[in-house]
């Protein structure tokens, strides 16, 4: 289980009709591999953030596969079509079960 | 403990052989995961790019991008990982450019290799040595 996991997204706020934007997203998150050893020997158990999604009014922008070669904090740019005003919806799928949601409007003007 | 010459040479090579079995298991690995991704098609050179520095200092956070125009998904893989999967990324229709960046971490210097499905449903390969001066598995 991990604890103090917090998204943190970077979305300009407002965009002309079409535009690409180019987004940034980092989640603070150990990213345990299930390599590592603790001082005894044992191997700490993999829990990591397994696959990251966005959206933008339901429409589908990137969906992310991510395996224990990424590091911790995973930061993941990438660049997104703005067709109109609405809301991007950014979710973060952990190992244990849980999923962290961030959202965050766009103006088109 | 004494050893003959025979026996010496017998462990030098059992030794060898040792330390080789990791990377062929690797090796075969990799060439699974591929497969996996591209169903056995051919893979053309063209049409991905892979992004990463020649020499990373520190191999735990590495700054690689791919993009290739018009790609439905790409497969990153570091051949010389212990898991050499690092992501896939799948590209909705709403995705600007078919790029993305982000860090990896790299157990040593190796390969990493970048595949693409690509719009017209072929594949496109390529790949990138990194050199690693400290290793990013916590061994």
């Amino acid at each position: 289980m991990a604890t103090g996991v917090k998204p943190r997204v970077k979305v300009p706020g407002s965009a002309s009709a079409g535009e690409v934007i180019t987004i940034k997203t980092l989640i603070s998150h150990p990213m345990e591999s299930g390599q590592r050893k603790d001082s005894d020997g044992n191997k700490i158990p993999r829990s990591i953030i397994n696959r990251f999604t966005c959206d933008f009014n339901g429409q589908n922008v990137i969906d992310v596969t991510l395996e224990p070669a990424i590091s911790t904090n995973p930061y993941v740019e990438f660049q997104a079509t703005v067709p109109e005003t609405g809301e991007f919806q950014f979710k973060w799928y952990d190992d244990d079960g849980s999923v962290y949601e961030d959202n965050k409007p766009i103006t088109v003007g | 403990m004494d050893f003959t010459r025979r026996e010496t040479l017998a462990l030098g090579a059992g030794a060898a052989l040792m330390s080789f079995l990791p990377m062929r298991a690797n090796a075969e690995a990799v060439d699974d995961l591929i497969a996996a991704f591209t169903g056995g098609a051919e893979m053309g050179d063209a049409g991905v790019d892979l992004n990463a520095p020649e020499i990373a200092e520190n191999g735990n956070t590495v700054p690689v991008e791919v993009s290739a125009p018009g790609a439905k998904a790409i497969l990153l893989l570091a051949a010389g990982n212990p898991t050499p999967p690092v992501a896939q990324f799948n590209f909705g229709p709403l995705a600007g450019s078919q790029t993305a960046s982000t860090r990896i971490r790299l157990a040593g210097t190796q390969d990493l290799i970048a595949i693409a499905q690509l719009g017209d449903g072929t594949f496109a390969r390529t790949s990138k040595t990194v050199k690693v001066t400290i290793g990013g598995c916590g061994g």
